[in-house]
């Protein structure tokens, strides 16, 4: 290579990789054969983990990021970007992912947290950061911190959709609230949502989120995407709804065709047909507070 | 002047955003009666594996081939050059395209997302540089004779084109730069 001047690990090019996902389906994937599987299907990304959701709250322990055989694997087995998930605040796992050549990390609700106050400064990284949020204070925690993707948390490994559309409403509503509050009122706003100044000011005057926000948690049929694209997703992130299911590979495609064609109810019906059986549901009321994923972080 | 931008996967927003500011008018493309209503077309940046396999499933391969064939105006960026090219050199290939420019390309070429970068490029035509933004892009290893260089990046070609087929292999839409929207809908007019 030259010596021609470039410019690697701005803010742009960190968001810009996630505007390419949009329209897309980013699928959980524990090995190279489903990572494969993902592709072919139709996926803009895999994510890399080491168990995916329902089987970490069936199984419990303590959950860290994959193993580094496992993500160079699916990394030399697919063309697509690969994803992998780190622990809340551990900047190490992080930094070896980085290292691994991943093309995201998610720093995830899904792993047991490894710091209970801070998350990982993500202005440190090359590579971009994509973080959950519950509601928009914490998505734009996310991003003062060097987020460049947000998504909403959902409560994964239910094969629930509830968690994901009451998260995916608060963000969305929170934003039209934003842009009808005049300058005065911006900081009683940002002290209200615990968030940035800046961002809560630069949300108010274009009225849009500033970074691509996808959606995830409990997402299990193709209307199940359909309906967050609706509600205002750029697009999707489907964990456990996939491999957990009897026909992952029929079900990833429709999943797919559905997001693409989110307002179209004949496509949708049209993919959804034969799919087999979806992945066992759990009602989010039964599990107590202490077991929900999306309550980890802040 | 109706320009499509195909909305199968991708950032369609920001080339929807950047056509309008070029002065024409912007529609989705999802189906192959969309595309019938449409004189000019956008492939924009996405993945182009999904892409291609939509293009395909949904029926699109064909008639999009026939329309730019027949001349109607392409505008590729990143996988939508990909997606035009007549060849895919390289381990990652895109089996699903539209393969009417003569060129022959490498996907992710300059490395993974680590590698994307940001630069200033001269480009043909152009009075003042042009702020190019990379993503996990692809290469032109080759073109052939009916295909323009318009702008190079480190010796190799990232700009192209052939009559009615523009292709980058960076990101025009990812600035508020809308010349290559202007240079494209003036084809198109």
């Amino acid at each position: 290579m030259s010596d021609t001047q470039r410019e690697t690990g701005s803010a742009r090019v960190k968001r810009g990789l996630a505007e390419m996902l949009k329209g897309g389906v980013i699928m959980d994937v524990t090995n190279a054969d489903q990572a494969k599987i993902a592709e072919d299907a139709g996926a803009v990304a895999v994510m890399a983990l080491e168990r995916v959701p329902a089987d970490i709250r069936a199984e419990g322990g303590v959950v860290r990021m994959a193993d580094p055989e496992k993500v160079a694997e699916i990394v030399d087995c697919v063309s697509i970007p690969v994803m992998a998930k780190c622990r809340i605040g551990h900047f190490v796992e992080a930094q070896v992912l980085q290292s691994l050549g991943v093309d995201y990390i998610d720093e995830s609700e899904v792993l047991t947290p490894a710091d209970e106050a801070n998350h990982v400064n993500k202005w440190d990284f090359t590579v971009p950061f994509v973080c959950g949020a519950t509601n928009l204070g914490e998505a734009l925690r996310r991003l003062g911190e060097g987020a460049a993707m947000i998504r909403s948390k959902g409560e994964a490994g239910t094969g629930n959709v509830v968690e994901a559309v009451r998260h995916m409403r608060a963000i969305t509503s929170e934003i039209k609230r934003l842009s009808t509050l005049g300058g005065e009122e911006l900081m009683a706003a940002a002290k209200e949502h615990r968030a940035p100044y800046d961002l809560v000011r630069e949300i108010s005057e274009t009225g849009r989120f500033p970074v691509v926000l996808f959606t995830a948690g409990g997402i299990a049929t193709p209307a199940d995407a359909a309906l967050m694209m609706q509600l205002g997703a750029d697009g999707v992130f489907v964990g456990s709804g996939i491999f957990k299911s009897g026909d992952p590979a029929a079900r990833a495609r429709a999943i797919v065709d559905a997001t693409t064609h989110y307002e179209d109810a004949d496509m949708i019906a049209k993919v959804s047909h034969g799919l087999g059986e979806a992945m066992v549901g759990i009602n989010v009321s039964d599990i107590p507070e202490s077991e929900r994923l999306a309550t980890r972080g802040w | 002047m109706k320009v499509g931008v195909l909305a199968l996967q991708g950032d369609v927003r920001e080339h929807m955003r950047s056509i309008e500011g070029a002065g024409a008018t912007a529609v989705t493309v999802k189906r192959a009666d969309q595309l019938a209503g449409v004189d000019a077309l956008i492939m924009p940046g996405g993945e182009s594996t999904t892409i291609g396999k939509l293009l395909d499933r949904f029926d699109l391969l064909e008639p999009l081939t026939t329309r730019v064939e027949n001349g109607m105006p392409v505008y590729g960026t990143c996988a939508g050059l990909i997606l035009l090219a007549r060849e895919v050199v390289g381990d990652e290939d895109a089996p699903f395209r539209v393969p009417v420019l003569d060129v022959s390309v490498r996907r992710n070429a300059y490395g993974r997302q680590v590698d994307s970068f940001e630069t200033d490029l001269e480009v043909s035509g152009f009075e003042e540089t042009l702020h190019a933004v990379f993503i996990r892009a692809p290469s032109i290893e080759s073109a052939g004779d009916e295909v323009e260089v318009l702008a190079e990046y480190d010796g190799a070609p990232v700009m192209v084109r052939q009559s009615n087929i523009l292709a980058s292999s960076f990101h025009p839409e990812m600035t508020d730069d809308e010349r290559i929207h202007e240079l494209f809908v003036s084809m198109a007019n």
